[in-house]
């Protein structure tokens, strides 16, 4: 008796607190993210539809809009690519320096966007290791789109690779050896098990190295110069016109941003709720095999 | 068709997974691999699958070298203890792979590919689960699909790595019955990979018993159960008790038993199965007086728990439930062993009473 008492004492502090968290974290998010989000549109609407299009249909936003796509659209497959291959040499062989090879492909988001700019213009900026050579054949990556997109290809490279190799992991080698006793030769295996299997997965890195290499500000700003029409992407046209006093222009093209954020979040939460049936079935599978 | 395995040997970093592993495997034959695990029985099955390769020795199969065709050239089927199975595809879809990935030349028309997998669905016994999903069937019948599938290739040997090893006893036994006889209807030669012994005595026409990468004996299971080839065998296939003798004479000494026996050597370790016990009223015959402790009684048989004094030793006897009679626990008896095998030191081997080689 007393300790049922005693618990149901005791559940009502607990209560207070839940609540309070709740509360709490609640206030948190709406004072840092919703209201600073919101302010966004609110800035970019304030002196009517009128003034919001007519920043937008401006030949810099419009360059911007364009070469920001041009980045993401050459960079995110060449992840896509590169981060498969990384995921399979990770999970499917064991090889000297593997753990080294994971720590590499982590390197890009532990190291700062600033140096990772800074990097490229050591490499093949005008006094860089491969500057004059560069200048003699007159290939400009420096201040140009080429540098705009090495500099997002090295900035999204861990996105595709992180998502996959843990899932890769968990789902072992044994669909792929059946594959390959029934008679499938490698890219069967590829395209009929192993894509199939991972695809959610996928999609979701891609999403993830997608919206940070149209967002990706730090690493772009060092290797791109600011020559508006020529190598401002829209995050750097958006400091632009900022620093200029646009604030209408500035926060037009943010909106445009910041809706790309909310899609993306709206994929990465059906993908979500996509992928966890599927990896539901796989920890399901294997409680019940061990 | 005799598939001639010579000399195999493979080496993981520290451990010998096959040492010197020699085997011939008959056409039609039913073979069951056993041992525990970390014996090599997998390694050898992947081997065999195109899945491994051995460091050195060599497999023939009708003279032709089988290790030189890799996994998708060698006309083999295998199942996974964890089925495998492609979980994005339909149970039809699955069974329908291992046609589908042929080149065109070789690919069976949509609609005999379509009547193969009737068939197999049919034979597997899941007509009308076809256009489910892997995770919407249930252990034994998600091995059945994994089965299909292996089988729809038309696979020249069947190899099975422990396939019953995650579903529980009453699955496992009817299943185990369904395979022997899928096997003779099909005319297939069967490696089958297990730890448990009893389902490799009860399935295989031939027993390979493997330890730390070697075979300590191939045989019928009969041969292997009753003339047991080394200490090993005798403790992993089957229940034994072990009684240690000394050398007294001619004999080998236990108490107040005594048996004739070859060798030199000090001493040496008797194997006695529980049925090989025979129990006796107390009187004076050869063997050791003991008393009752317990009585499990499983069924038709019952394991009586029995305590030697002089030995220091608890023995399991074996006997038919109607024979008990009014025994109890308690009860003073004389045990005395009527066959069994013994391993001296010097690894002399030798055995006693009937039925036994």
């Amino acid at each position: 008796m007393t300790m049922v008492h005693r618990r149901r004492r005791a559940s009502t502090p607990r209560r207070l607190g839940r609540l309070a968290l709740i509360v709490a974290t609640c206030a948190f998010l709406c004072l840092f993210l919703l209201v600073p989000l919101a302010s966004v549109f609110v800035e970019a609407w304030r002196q009517g539809a009128h003034a919001f299009l007519e920043s937008i249909d401006d030949p810099d936003a419009l360059a911007a809009i364009r070469l920001t796509l041009f980045v993401a659209l050459v960079s995110v497959p060449l992840n896509v690519v590169f981060g498969v291959a990384a995921a399979w040499a990770m999970t499917r062989f064991t090889f000297r320096g593997k753990a080294l090879l994971g720590a590499l492909i982590d390197l890009p988001l532990s190291v700062s966007p600033v140096v990772s700019g800074l990097l490229f213009v050591l490499m093949f900026g005008a006094q860089g290791w491969f500057g004059p050579w560069l200048a003699a054949h007159g290939i400009n990556i420096i201040f140009a789109v080429p540098g705009l997109v090495l500099a997002t290809i090295f900035i999204t490279l861990p996105f595709v690779a992180r998502e996959l190799i843990p899932l890769m992991q968990a789902q072992g080698t044994e669909e792929e050896e059946a594959a390959r006793v029934l008679g499938a030769s490698g890219w069967q295996t590829f395209f009929r098990v192993t894509l199939p299997n991972i695809r959610w997965a996928l999609l979701y890195g891609v999403l993830l190295s997608n919206a940070r290499a149209m967002g990706e500000f730090g690493a772009v700003s060092v290797v791109s110069g600011h020559i508006r029409g020529l190598t401002t992407t829209m995050p750097l046209e958006v400091e632009m016109r900022y620093n200029e006093y646009n604030y209408v222009g500035a926060f037009a093209i943010a909106s445009l941003l910041a809706l790309l954020a909310l899609v993306t979040l709206a994929v990465k939460a059906a993908l979500e709720w996509r992928f966890h049936a599927d990896t539901d079935v796989v920890a399901a599978a294997r409680r019940r095999g061990t | 068709m005799t598939l001639a395995l010579k000399q195999l040997t493979r080496q993981f970093t520290e451990l010998a997974a096959l040492d010197d592993v020699s085997l011939d495997i008959e056409p039609g034959e039913f073979i069951a691999l056993v041992g525990p695990s970390g014996s090599g029985k997998t390694t050898l099955l992947r081997i065999l699958a195109g899945l491994d390769y051995p460091d050195r020795g060599t497999v023939m199969l009708n003279g032709r070298d089988f290790l030189a065709a890799n996994a998708r050239e060698r006309n083999v089927g295998l199942v996974f203890q964890h089925y495998a199975l492609f979980r994005h595809l339909s149970v039809r879809e699955n069974i329908a792979f291992g046609l589908r990935v042929r080149p065109r030349k070789r690919r069976p028309p949509r609609a005999d590919i379509r009547t193969r997998v009737d068939d197999l669905l049919k034979r597997v016994q899941l007509d009308g689960l076809g256009d489910r999903y892997p995770s919407q069937l249930s252990g034994g019948q998600r091995q059945r699909v994994a089965l299909a599938r292996a089988l729809a290739v038309e696979p020249e040997i069947l190899l099975l790595d422990e396939p019953f090893g995650a579903l529980d006893a009453q699955v496992r036994t009817a299943l185990r019955r369904w395979l022997r006889e899928l096997h003779e209807d099909l005319g297939l030669t069967t490696v089958f990979v297990t730890h448990d012994q009893e389902e490799a005595l009860e399935l295989a026409d031939r027993l390979v018993v493997m330890n730390r990468g070697r075979i300590e004996q191939v045989g019928s299971p009969q041969e292997v159960y009753q003339a047991p080839a080394t200490p090993f065998v005798c403790e992993f296939i089957g229940r034994t008790n072990k009684v240690a003798l000394r050398r007294d004479g001619d004999a080998w000494r236990a108490g107040a038993w005594s048996i004739p026996g070859p060798g030199t050597a000090g001493s040496a370790v008797a194997y006695i199965r529980p049925e090989h016990l025979a129990l006796a009223a107390a009187d004076g015959g050869p063997g050791w007086d003991a008393q009752l402790r317990h009585i499990y009684l499983a069924g038709s048989v019952a394991h009586l728990d029995v305590h030697v004094a002089e030995l220091d030793l608890s023995l399991e006897v074996d006997m038919a439930s109607d024979q008990l009679g009014g025994l109890a626990p308690g009860a003073l008896l004389r045990v005395a062993p009527l066959h069994g095998v013994a391993f001296a030191d010097d690894c002399t081997r030798w055995a006693w009473g009937t039925g036994l080689a």
